[in-house]
């Protein structure tokens, strides 16, 4: 059997990498442990929690479902292309207004998972708003805040011209 | 770096998977989605020693009408199905059933063919492959071949599926217009594996129901048909008291386990009271779409 080290391209955040990977290596933990990008948060590590979601070619997938050398070529984002302390992205900012925040651990999943929404999805009313959120789990239990954000999010999706 | 060391190869076409996958000594793995693999990669359930990506291989992922029969090709992923425009005209109960499948972001990922390869018992695409007379298109260095769905599973996670062969679609029936369908679903989460799941079509015709089918999920080993709770409703009258022994005989017809989710007791009601309702939502549409 040949373990080997792989060289990979990445885009991440607009910038591109070169890695080196063993097959094995899951997305997550190059985002992490190669390149410390630790803003990907890391959960159940088996896809049910969403903690470690991430954009891969636009929209939400699993960073710790997916092989780092599958993104070979691929463009990720991940929470720290959102945006910064100083100047919040937009998904960030509805959360800290919404107090969606609590302990932090999930909100870079829901933040991911919000922008495929947002992106990607025509939401209509609460249901489907909890619905779509459905795939991330907060241990805090924010959800009542988080579903508040993506509201006003939606809202002002909806009223932009 | 949780799965176990694998060799990686992303595959050109799909005579270079199933070249790939002949050359690893019947332990080679097929790789789309991955929503399902991943997993049991990540627990070393699932040891492969040569992991084959399908994902850049072109003309996979298209849904198109082949004759009477819509194709699945093994790239389309679940989005790509709950989204499309044939299979939600000419197979509604599959749009249906798949609000059902995963979350979101798992969907964007996770692959129709993928999923009926899994073969889980208690998914929903399985189902509708046995619901609508599937039949899966496999290719190795042997040759290609098609496997009606009554030939596939053979067991929780287990199908006649052999190790060097690439699955490149699956073909399933179109619904008659007229037909009515039914689904409904129990989990403990929207989008988690299902407790039980029951689906219903039928036709309308002279006042009475006509090619009916039901089927049911997470009641057993592997998804399946009930042709005697089925027999129970064909060409007699849909009284109260026919839906009652269709649903007696499905509660009698399944097996279902006891786990740490639900005892088999719980899951044979659930499947009771499902089927009711799956019933009368079948006849309701096939009463709405019946010709005048």
């Amino acid at each position: 059997m040949t373990v080997e080290q792989r060289k990979i391209t990445i885009t991440i955040n607009g910038l591109r990498h070169s890695v080196t990977v063993e097959p094995r290596m899951l997305l997550s933990d190059m985002l992490r442990h190669e390149l410390g990008l630790t803003g990907t948060h890391v959960g159940c590590e088996h896809g049910v929690c969403g903690a470690c979601t991430i954009l891969l070619d636009g929209r939400s997938a699993r960073s710790c479902l997916t092989l780092a050398i599958q993104a070979d070529g691929a463009e990720i984002e991940t929470v720290e292309g959102q945006g910064t302390a100083e100047a919040l992205g937009r998904v960030q900012q509805a959360f800290r207004d919404h107090h969606a925040l609590q302990c932090g651990f999930c909100t870079p999943g829901f933040i991911m998972t919000i922008t495929d929404i947002l992106r990607n999805h025509a939401l209509s009313g609460d249901d489907e708003i909890r619905e779509a959120l459905s795939g991330n789990i907060c241990r805090c239990t924010g959800y009542e805040h988080i579903v508040a954000a993506v509201r006003e999010l939606l809202r002002e999706k909806d009223s932009r011209p | 770096m949780k799965p176990a060391v694998f060799d990686y190869v992303r595959a050109e076409s799909v005579a270079h998977a199933a070249e790939v996958l002949a050359g690893a000594g019947g332990d080679g793995k097929v790789i789309a989605g991955g929503q399902s693999l991943m997993p049991m990669m990540n627990f070393r359930l699932v040891k492969p020693s040569v992991l084959v990506d399908i994902n850049a291989i072109a003309g996979l992922d298209r849904v198109e009408l082949v004759g009477s029969r819509i194709r699945v090709g093994a790239l389309v992923r679940h989005f790509m199905t709950a989204r499309d425009p044939l299979i939600a005209q000419r197979a509604p109960v599959v749009t249906a059933a798949m609000k059902h499948v995963a979350h979101l972001t798992v969907r964007n990922r996770g692959t129709f063919c993928g999923s009926v390869c899994h073969a889980d018992p208690a998914a929903e695409m399985p189902m509708m492959t046995v619901m609508l007379d599937g039949e899966i298109h496999a290719v190795s260095t042997r040759g290609k071949r098609m496997i009606p769905i009554n030939e596939f599973f053979a067991g929780s996670l287990v199908t006649s599926l052999e190790p060097d062969e690439v699955v490149t679609a699956i073909d399933l029936a179109t619904m008659p217009p007229n037909m009515g369908f039914g689904f409904h679903e129990f989990a403990r989460r929207h989008g988690d594996y299902a407790l039980a799941a029951v689906a219903v079509l039928m036709r309308r015709e002279n006042g009475r129901p006509r090619d009916v089918r039901i089927a049911v999920m997470g009641l057993g080993e592997m998804p399946s048909r009930i042709p005697t709770a089925e027999t129970v409703i064909e060409g007699n009258e849909l009284s109260d008291l026919t839906i009652a022994r269709a649903v007696e005989s499905l509660r009698a017809a399944v097996s279902p386990n006891t786990d740490l989710h639900a005892s088999a007791d719980y899951r044979r009601h659930l499947a009771g009271a499902l089927a009711k309702r799956a019933i009368g939502d079948a006849w309701l549409r096939a009463r709405e779409a019946e010709p005048a």
